[in-house]
């Protein structure tokens, strides 16, 4: 026999050290994980702004038409941060969110113009989103190209092709069905616009699906380590695939969504929207090197960015410097989670 | 009566022979060691085992039946696990779900597969206990010790009826404490009836739980014998080449 086990067979202290081994990692409570996440500092944060807003305007700010405002505004961000969100997950992103959803502003507004029904009109805004996501999926998940590369091609190739659609033109004359395809977007319920709405269910499901399902289980475990994955039989290419048609698919919603809201679309719409969206995943709490974030997180993250636009606004500060603001909160949520996880390590 | 059972498996990579004529048997509950130099075919051999490519020439019998794997899966369903070399974990997940990966229990409500949380961990808490791991199903692997991380890898192929365990490096990577903890987990292994290959580099760990020793050596099989009948100078001679065939 070797010595070296010999060693290890009779050394005494082994059974300790492995005593203290246990007792040095103590299990987390629910407690305990909930504050060392990031979306609920981004909480804490979003309330104490809210809070300071209210005591400095209580008559502008906490109102309920601002609320109304607010929430809108940043319902249709929040609604592509739960598809990106997926995206980031995997350890991929998707900077076409903002082009898609001008190619489906436009193809939803291109079919209304020709007076076909609002739900033709719905369902080509929802192809057009798929179809973005299935090609950025195919050549991202089976070519293995790297999702900056190919996003950022779409971005460029959605927008133009979207100009070409509209004749560089904006579309207005709904004809028939007008009213119809503005109830979706434009219409509220019990006080909130329908978006928001959208974007409550769509945070529910897709957080479930994410927490709870076999299809959850994988986007997360291909993020942590995706040869793992692959190695142990996980659809990876597949799983890969339908998560940027997720992310295409949020894409749609919120464009046909807009185009409702505003009665009009214009092939700009969404120009630079990806980095609000990518903004919003980050700051509440997505790593984008993968394995990490939530949907509440994509939630928060972009009720943030919108509620310190509005106060911005609101205390009459130049509005040129809200990007300021927006770039010192996402370095900062990076810089949280640096701190957090040298604290885990 | 041999669980596995290779004959004169060849695999050539175009020009490149990088194994020839291997015979192998392994019995239940055997510990075979399979040593040999970087590029001598270690690698090769398990992976034509664990149904990573297909043998250029040359039959695998698995119990008495020829069988012939074109994917991981396929030998899995079969009864081979393997254990790789970076444990193929996912840090951000818990022991629990990358013991369960890909093969989660779900209840299936349409068009969703929602995971039975609660059955699994129950199941894997079940299997470190057997392991005498003390590892915790909840616990996340980036929090765990190298010894706690090779216990969920290993775990993993007790899920299902393994026969088969292949170890690629197993002790590689970790302290001289775990290193004993992993061995204990081999051992335990074996006592299930389980045949186990293990491929290392470390001459002790092999000599200190295997049952017989085969070294390759340019993709030839040099020597093959138990333990208790050759010692680590020997094996050592083998691998150089400085001893031909023994």
């Amino acid at each position: 026999m070797p010595p070296e086990t010999e060693a290890g067979a009779t050394h005494p202290d082994i059974g300790d050290i492995r005593i203290q081994d246990v007792v040095s990692i103590k299990e987390q409570t629910a407690f305990e994980k909930i504050i060392s996440s990031q979306p609920f500092w981004v909480t804490v944060a979003l309330l104490l702004i809210i809070s300071l807003m209210s005591y400095l305007q209580p008559q502008a700010f906490a109102s309920e038409e601002n609320f109304y405002n607010i929430t809108r505004n940043f319902a249709y961000i929040g609604i592509m941060s739960v598809g990106m969100v997926c995206v980031i997950i995997t350890g991929g992103i998707d900077l076409s969110v903002g082009s898609t959803m001008g190619l489906v502003g436009v193809a939803c507004g291109v079919v209304l113009q020709a007076g076909l029904h609002w739900a033709l009109a719905i369902a080509a805004g929802l192809f057009a989103g798929l179809v973005v996501g299935a090609i950025n999926g195919v050549l991202i998940a089976y070519a293995g190209l790297s999702p900056f590369v190919v996003t950022l091609g779409m971005l460029s190739f959605a927008r133009s092709f979207a100009i070409v659609l509209s004749g560089n033109k904006m579309l207005y004359n709904f004809g028939p069905y007008k009213p119809g395809f503005r109830a979706f977007g434009g219409g509220e319920f019990l006080g909130m616009s329908n978006m928001v709405w959208a974007l409550i269910i769509l945070v529910v499901v897709v957080g479930v699906i994410l927490k709870f399902t076999t299809w959850g289980r994988h986007i997360y475990a291909i993020g942590g380590n995706e040869q793992a994955a692959r190695l142990t039989g996980v659809p990876v290419n597949a799983v890969k695939m339908q998560a940027y048609m997720v992310t295409g698919a949020t894409a749609a919603i919120a464009g046909i969504m807009v185009v409702g809201w505003q009665g009009s679309a214009i092939n700009a719409l969404g120009t630079g929207y990806e980095l609000k969206v990518i903004a919003s995943t980050v700051i509440g709490g997505a790593n984008l090197m993968g394995g990490e974030g939530g949907t509440y997180g994509a939630f928060i993250g972009a009720a943030l960015l919108e509620v310190i636009r509005n106060s911005l606004l609101m205390q009459g500060i130049d509005s040129n410097w809200q990007g300021a603001f927006v770039g010192v909160f996402i370095v900062l949520a990076v810089l949280l989670e640096k701190i957090r996880g040298r604290k885990r390590a | 009566m041999p669980v596995l059972s290779l004959r004169k498996i060849s695999k050539n990579f175009g020009a490149i022979r990088a194994l020839t004529e291997i015979d192998l048997e392994l019995e239940p509950g055997e510990v075979l060691g399979l040593m040999g130099d970087n590029g001598a075919g270690k690698s090769t051999l398990v992976k034509i085992v664990a149904g990573n490519f297909p043998p250029t020439t040359g039959e695998l019998i698995l119990q008495e039946k020829p069988v012939h794997f074109h994917k991981p899966a396929e030998a899995r369903q079969k009864g081979i696990e393997i254990v790789y070399q970076d444990l193929a974990l996912c840090d951000n997940l818990t022991a629990t779900a990358n013991v369960f990966l890909s093969r989660e229990v779900y209840r299936r409500i349409w068009p969703l597969k929602f995971l039975q949380s609660k059955a699994m961990s129950d199941r894997a808490g079940e299997l470190f206990g057997e392991l005498k791991s003390e590892t915790r199903p909840h616990d996340v692997v980036r929090r765990m010790s190298g010894g706690q991380r090779q216990a969920v890898a290993i775990t993993r192929t007790m899920l299902s009826e393994a026969k088969i365990v292949l170890m690629d490096e197993p002790t590689a990577a970790i302290s001289v404490r775990q290193v004993a903890e992993v061995l204990e987990l081999i051992r335990r292994l074996k006592n299930r009836g389980i045949a186990i290959v293990l491929i290392s580099h470390r001459m002790p760990d092999v000599f200190a739980v295997a049952d017989r020793v085969a070294v390759l050596r340019r993709g030839r099989k040099v020597a093959e014998k138990p333990v208790s009948q050759s010692s680590p100078e020997e094996v050592t001679g083998l691998i150089t080449g400085a001893i031909h065939a023994a």
